[in-house]
C-alpha cells in the first residue's frame, strides 16, 4: 500500500484536470449509436428528440411507389453538435428493413456484421505500424433496441436479436410509442419483459464492475428498475400551462414528452447523455472491443503457429 | 349487383362469421370483446418466460356468441387467429388462413353435391375478414400487402388500424391516405362498400361513400368502463386524457360495428355466397373437369366422401378419447373407494381395540 503524501506547499499539479479538459474540448467527443427495430416504431423521431435536433429522417415507406425493402439496410449519418463549447461528433446508424418482411430469418445478420466490422476496422488501424495519433472511432457505443408496444411480451425475434446484440454491443431496450399503453399496461408489460430478459440471460447495459463505488452501483440499480424505458418522442412543440414543450396533441389530451408522469423519455435522455455517456464509450472499448480483440489476436496467433514458414502475421 | 342489405336483416337469428387477423398486440382480442360486449376471446395467456421465444405458430379458433343489434338476433361466429405474425418466418401462417377459408368452401361444395344432404349442415364460410394493421404511421408493410392481396380474392377483407389511439388526428389522416394509396397501387380488391350509382337510392350511395371514406377503420377497443358525467363509458385512461371507444371523434368503432353487424351484414353475406364462393366453386370444378394433372383433382362426390370420412374419423377419435377418459375416471373412483373402505376398516379396527383396552385397566 502506497502512502499518500501531502506536499508541504502548493505545487499546482491539480490543474491537470483542466489541462485535460482543455485538450478534450479541442478534440471533441465521438459517440456512435445504432437504432434497431421494426419500421414505424419511432426510431428517428426518438433520436431527434433525445438530441433536440433534426438529425435523421424517417426511413419508412411514405408513398405507394416506394418499393418494400427486402433486406435490412445499414445507413449511417454523421453530425456535429456543439453545446457550451463541447463538440460532440455523432454517428447515427439506422437499420431500415429490419424485421419488416414476411420471412425475417437472418434479418439481424447485417447488423451484427456491421458492429463487428467497426471493431475490426479499429483493430486493423491499431495494429498498423504507422498508425494515426487518434484513431477515428466508428465502434458502436450504444444500441437502442425498440420493442413494439404490444403489451404482451417479447416476440421470438426480439429475444434472439437482443441476445446476439448484447454479445457485441451495449444494448438499451426501449418500449416505443409508449403512449398507446395505459400506465397499468406499461407496468405489467415491463415486468414481463424484465422476466424474459433475465430468463434468457440477456446481458444488458449497465454492467456492474468491481471498480464501481457504492454510488455507481446504486445508480445502476435505479436504471435497471426502469429498463426498458417506455418512451414517446416528438419533434413538435405543444403549449402546456403556458410553456412550450415537446409533445403530441390528440383529441383527448396532450402528451407531454418531457413529463415523467407521461413517459420515461427524460430518464432515457439523462441516462444516455448526462450520466452514462462517458461510460458507454468506455465500456465499448474496455469490454466489447477487448473481447473482440483478444479473440481476433488469438485466432491470428493460431494461424501463425500453423504456418511456420510465414513471418509476420499479415491478415 | 343489387344491394339487398337492409331488407335481408329482418330475418331472425342471422348466422354471420367474421375472422380477425393481425399480429398479437394489434388490439384484435380487445376489439372482438368490445364488439360483443363480453369476454368472448381470451387475451394472450400470461406465459412463463421460457415460452416467450417459442414459436407456437398460428392457431385458428372459432367461437360463437349470440348478439342483438337493432332488435335483430345475430349468431356471430368469430374466428380468431392468435399466433399470426409472431414467428420469424410467417409464410406458413398465411397458408393456414387460406386453407381454413378454402376448407369452409370445400365443405359446402361437398355438402351441396351430396345426394342426401344434411338439413342441419352449418355454413361456416367466413363473411368478413378484419385485418389489423399496426399503427406505424408510415404505409403498409410487406406482411400487410401480402396478406390482403392473397386473401382478398376469396374473402371480404376489411382493413382496420388497431390501437389507433397511438396516432394524432393528423398522423391518422395521412396514414389512412397512404394505406388507401398502397391498396390501389397493389390492386388489392378489399371490400370497399360497393354501390351502384344507377340502381341504388341516394341514401345507400351516401352511406357507402361515407363508409368507404373511413377505410381503413381506426379502432380503439376497451373492456373497461369509466364514469364520465355519471354515465358508464367504455374508455382507456391515460395520464393525459381519456379515449372513448364509442365516441366517433375518437375512434371509428361505432361506424364499423354498425356496418358489419347491421347495414352491411347482408351484403357481406351475399357477396361471400354469390360471388366469392361461386368463383371458388367454378375454379375448383373446372380444374376437376380438365384433369390434366391427376394429382389432387377430385370430383365433387369424392370431395364429399373425403370430407365426410375426415369428419367421421375425427368424431371417432374424439369418442375414443372420451371413452378413455371415462375409463380412467372409473378406475380412479374404484381405487379411491377401495382406499376409503380400507381406511374405514382400519378405523373400525382401531375403535374396537380402544374399547377393548378401555375395559381393561391400562394406561
Amino acid at each position: 500500500m502506497t502512502e499518500e503524501i501531502r506536499a508541504t506547499s502548493y505545487v499546482g499539479f491539480d490543474s491537470i484536470t483542466q489541462q485535460i479538459e482543455h485538450k478534450l474540448l479541442k478534440r471533441g467527443f465521438q459517440f456512435n449509436v445504432i437504432l434497431v427495430g421494426q419500421t414505424g416504431l419511432g426510431k428517428s423521431t426518438l433520436i431527434n428528440t433525445i438530441f433536440a435536433s433534426h438529425l435523421i429522417d424517417s426511413k419508412g415507406r411514405f408513398s405507394a411507389d416506394e418499393p418494400v425493402r427486402q433486406t435490412t439496410e445499414i445507413q449511417t449519418e454523421s453530425h456535429v453538435i456543439v453545446e457550451n463549447g463541447v463538440k460532440l461528433r455523432l454517428n447515427i446508424v439506422d437499420t431500415p428493413g429490419f424485421a419488416d418482411q414476411v420471412n425475417n430469418e437472418g434479418c439481424w445478420d447485417p447488423i451484427i456484421k456491421y458492429i463487428k466490422d467497426q471493431h475490426s476496422a479499429y483493430l486493423r488501424k491499431e495494429l498498423t505500424a504507422m498508425r494515426d495519433r487518434y484513431i477515428q472511432d466508428t465502434r458502436i457505443h450504444c444500441c437502442l433496441y425498440f420493442i413494439s408496444p404490444t403489451g404482451h411480451n417479447l416476440r421470438p425475434i426480439d429475444v434472439i436479436v437482443m441476445k446476439k446484440l448484447s454479445e457485441v454491443v451495449n444494448v438499451v431496450p426501449v418500449i416505443a410509442k409508449a403512449d398507446s399503453l395505459t400506465l397499468e399496461e406499461r407496468e405489467s408489460f415491463k415486468s414481463k419483459i424484465r422476466e424474459e430478459l433475465i430468463y434468457h440471460n440477456i446481458r444488458l447495459y449497465p454492467f456492474d464492475t468491481d471498480e464501481d463505488e457504492e454510488e455507481e452501483i446504486q445508480l445502476n440499480e435505479t436504471i435497471r428498475e426502469v429498463i426498458p424505458f417506455a418512451v414517446v418522442g416528438s419533434e413538435n412543440n405543444v403549449i402546456i400551462d403556458g410553456k412550450s414543450v415537446r409533445g403530441r396533441k390528440t383529441r383527448w389530451g396532450v402528451v407531454n414528452v418531457e413529463d415523467p408522469n407521461h413517459c420515461e423519455f427524460v430518464h432515457l435522455r439523462n441516462f444516455l447523455t448526462r450520466t452514462h455517456l462517458q461510460d458507454l464509450i468506455e465500456t465499448t472499448a474496455q469490454i466489447h472491443y477487448e473481447a473482440f480483440r483478444s479473440k481476433q489476436l488469438l485466432a491470428l496467433k493460431e494461424g501463425v503457429n500453423q504456418r511456420p514458414a510465414a513471418g509476420t502475421a499479415q491478415q | 349487383m343489387p344491394i339487398t342489405g337492409r331488407r335481408r336483416n329482418k330475418v331472425k337469428g342471422v348466422q354471420f362469421t367474421i375472422m380477425v387477423v393481425g399480429a398479437s398486440g394489434t388490439g384484435r382480442t380487445t376489439f372482438v370483446n368490445t364488439l360483443c360486449e363480453s369476454d368472448v376471446l381470451n387475451h394472450k395467456a400470461i406465459q412463463p418466460p421460457e415460452a416467450a421465444h417459442q414459436e407456437e405458430g398460428i392457431r385458428i379458433k372459432p367461437v360463437t356468441v349470440e348478439l342483438e343489434e337493432d332488435g335483430i338476433r345475430i349468431s356471430l361466429t368469430v374466428v380468431d387467429t392468435p399466433g399470426f405474425g409472431d414467428s420469424i418466418d410467417n409464410e406458413f401462417a398465411f397458408q393456414e388462413i387460406m386453407n381454413y377459408i378454402e376448407r369452409q368452401y370445400d365443405d359446402i361444395l361437398a355438402e351441396q353435391s351430396r345426394i342426401k344432404r344434411n338439413p342441419r349442415f352449418k355454413d361456416n364460410r367466413v363473411h368478413a375478414l378484419l385485418y389489423f394493421i399496426p399503427p406505424s404511421g408510415h404505409a403498409l408493410r410487406e406482411m400487410d400487402i401480402e396478406l390482403m392481396r392473397r386473401l382478398s380474392p376469396c374473402v371480404n377483407v376489411i382493413p382496420v388500424i388497431g390501437k389507433a389511439d397511438s396516432l394524432t388526428p393528423k398522423e391518422l389522416k395521412a396514414f389512412k391516405k397512404r394505406i388507401v394509396e398502397d391498396i390501389e397501387h397493389y390492386d388489392i380488391p378489399i371490400y370497399n362498400f360497393p354501390y351502384d350509382v344507377e340502381e341504388d337510392d341516394e341514401d345507400t350511395i351516401q352511406d357507402n361513400m361515407d363508409l368507404r371514406s373511413l377505410l381503413p377503420f381506426a379502432v380503439v377497443g376497451s373492456e373497461e368502463e369509466v364514469e364520465i358525467e355519471g354515465e358508464p363509458v367504455r374508455a382507456r385512461i391515460y395520464p393525459w386524457g381519456v379515449v372513448e371507444v364509442d365516441n366517433p371523434h375518437h375512434s371509428d368503432f361505432v361506424r364499423l360495428r354498425g356496418a358489419i353487424l347491421g347495414s352491411h351484414l347482408g351484403d357481406l353475406k351475399t357477396l361471400t355466397e354469390d360471388v366469392l364462393y361461386e368463383t371458388y366453386r367454378t375454379e375448383k370444378l373446372s380444374r376437376a373437369v380438365n384433369s390434366d394433372n391427376r394429382d389432387s383433382q377430385l370430383l365433387p362426390e369424392d370431395l364429399a366422401n373425403q370430407s365426410v370420412r375426415l369428419k367421421e374419423e375425427q368424431l371417432r377419435r374424439e369418442e375414443e378419447k372420451l371413452r378413455e377418459i371415462e375409463l380412467k375416471m372409473q378406475r380412479e373412483i374404484n381405487e379411491k373407494r377401495q382406499q376409503l373402505m380400507a381406511k374405514e376398516a382400519a378405523l373400525r379396527n382401531l375403535e374396537s381395540r380402544i374399547t377393548a383396552q378401555g375395559s381393561n385397566t391400562s394406561y
